[in-house]
């Protein structure tokens, strides 16, 4: 396999800030094609926001985002649009339509985008909400799930138009143990049965370890480190070690940025 | 005063900016509705039962009550110089000519401007817009325009429904109350009542249509995906759309006298 044909996404020298506030500054990070990639790294340092660049509902500063080899901002809004149905997304959570039915919600896509008949949209829809288990909740609306529910509504929204790329933004999060297990294996089982690539946005150590091929712990505004989950594990990286084995203090500090503690006690400071 | 001053430019360059592109909104709008309107008529149907079918209570109700105080006013005014028999046109100029669209805007403001900006503004806090972006449908062209669509077409019905039951109660007041002579109250209106007056009340519903809806799919696609956010985007609708209406209103009935 050549370069370009297995590697899917390619984020090159990517600069992003929002405000004064840097997110990202000169990152580097390739996506193999058929994997499961992990995005992880402490809370705050931009994963959603990088899935958002990604899928280009944010622009760069700087840098580019390559996807199959075309530079994705240099699209038009209706190549966008071309290119985004190749994507499918579970939002962290679910972003069901709160108006439509499970039904709907899964057959929304297949709606807009193609001009099935309701007898074959209803085949379609079937086979994934039985593929998340939830083929029984088809009449229900999204207000009557639980949180592990409608993120499998979810899930099997985002694969209803068999797309090349499934993107998971934080998909273990609040969920039961065995919601837990139900999500890890149907995103392990989603990628091999369908030969798709998947992006994981998690700090979830232990869940991501038993199904990202490859990892990359993002921090400070770029790529601190990237391999499989147990080169991660062993690696002599101080901020690395203490991501994986969650130590409290480290190189990233427990204490946000603040003033002298005894100095603020007494009322110095303001002096 | 220096800051003084560079507060006063950042804010006028900043409210420029907003009604740039609040302008830009709205021909968005615009430019998908006609499209939406023949390939997805349904989903516009249902915003009319929405925005106006669920506001239809409301706005008869208070026509009912508008009519009939008009009428409580104009008689014992009228009264004065033996003129009852004009209760009738009284009541049915102010409610054709102004109160009629003035009030259903406001009331729609109220009712349905409200759902839909906290509506909008949910679906933006929860992700779902973003969730359609992604699915590569448009949101302005599937959520926004069909609710616009649904304010526009609703309140030119729904100020035709409040003047019309503004005059029933105009009559209950008129003629059943203080037996003003039925033909007489009719009879005045048909007399003295022109199309043009029809017409005012037609073209102020119309505009106040679109001033409404634009504002309240503007606020609600704009609010900040907060709790706190969305209250506000809901309060600056009402408060905003009165405002417009109002001006707007005067702006018209100028232009036709």
């Amino acid at each position: 396999m050549n370069e370009l044909s297995e590697n899917l996404i390619v984020i090159r020298d990517l600069k992003y800030s929002r405000g004064p506030r840097v997110i990202f500054e000169g990152l580097n990070l390739t996506i193999r094609r058929g994997e499961i990639t992990a995005l992880m790294g402490p809370s705050g340092t931009g994963k959603t926001t990088l899935l958002r660049l990604i899928t280009r509902q944010l622009i760069p500063q700087q840098g580019t985002i390559t996807i199959d080899g075309i530079d994705i901002s240099t699209l038009s809004q209706k190549e966008l649009y071309q290119l985004r149905q190749r994507f499918g997304m579970l939002f962290q959570n679910g972003a069901l339509l709160t108006d439509l039915s499970v039904f709907e919600n899964v057959a929304f896509p297949l709606r807009e985008h193609t001009e099935l008949s309701n007898r074959l949209i209803r085949h379609v829809v079937l086979t994934k909400l039985h593929a998340v288990g939830l083929r029984g909740a088809a009449d229900m609306m999204p207000a009557e799930l639980s949180g592990g529910m409608a993120r499998r509504v979810a899930l099997a929204r985002a694969m209803v138009m068999d797309p090349d790329i499934l993107i998971y933004d934080e998909p273990f999060v609040g969920l039961d143990p065995i919601s837990l297990g139900v999500i890890v294996r149907l995103v392990r089982r989603m990628n091999d049965a369908l030969g798709i690539t998947s992006i994981v946005v998690s700090h979830d150590v232990e869940e991501i370890s038993t199904v990202a091929d490859r990892t990359f712990l993002i921090s400070n505004g770029k790529v601190a480190a990237s391999g499989s989950p147990d080169e991660l594990k062993t690696a002599s990286s101080d901020l690395v070690r203490q991501f994986m084995h969650g130590m409290a203090d480290g190189p990233v500090a427990f204490h946000f940025d603040a003033p002298d503690y005894e100095e603020q006690l007494l009322g110095r400071d303001s002096e | 005063m220096r800051q003084v001053l560079l507060d006063g430019w950042n804010n006028t360059v900043e409210f420029v900016r907003t009604f740039g592109a609040f302008q830009l909104f709205f021909l968005r709008l615009l430019a998908h509705s006609p499209s939406l309107l023949f390939t997805r008529f349904n989903v516009v149907v249902y915003q009319v039962y929405n925005a106006g079918a669920l506001s239809l209570v409301i706005i008869m109700i208070c026509g009912l009550f508008v009519g009939a105080v008009l009428a409580l006013q104009a008689y014992s005014n009228m009264s004065i110089f033996n003129a009852e028999d004009w209760t009738g046109v009284a009541a049915h100029l102010a409610l054709v000519k102004e109160l009629g669209p003035v009030m259903t805007a406001i009331l729609f403001a109220a009712r349905a401007g409200t759902a839909l900006t906290s509506e909008i503004g949910l679906m933006k806090a929860t992700d779902q817009l973003a969730a359609m972006e992604m699915m590569a449908v448009n949101p302005v062209r599937r959520v926004l325009v069909p609710r616009f669509l649904g304010g526009v077409i609703s309140m030119p019905l729904l100020a035709a429904i409040f003047s019309a039951v503004g005059m029933f109660g105009a009559h209950l007041v008129g003629v059943e109350l203080f037996q003003v002579d039925v033909g007489s109250f009719w009879q005045q209106i048909q007399l003295i009542a022109e199309s043009s007056d029809i017409n005012e009340g037609i073209i102020k519903s119309i505009v106040f249509g679109f001033a409404a809806s634009v504002i309240a799919v503007w606020e609600g696609y704009n609010a900040i995906p907060t709790a706190e956010g969305v209250a506000r985007a809901t309060t600056r609708t009402v408060v905003i759309t009165a405002i417009a209406i109002l001006v707007f209103d005067f702006m018209i009935t100028a232009a036709l006298i």
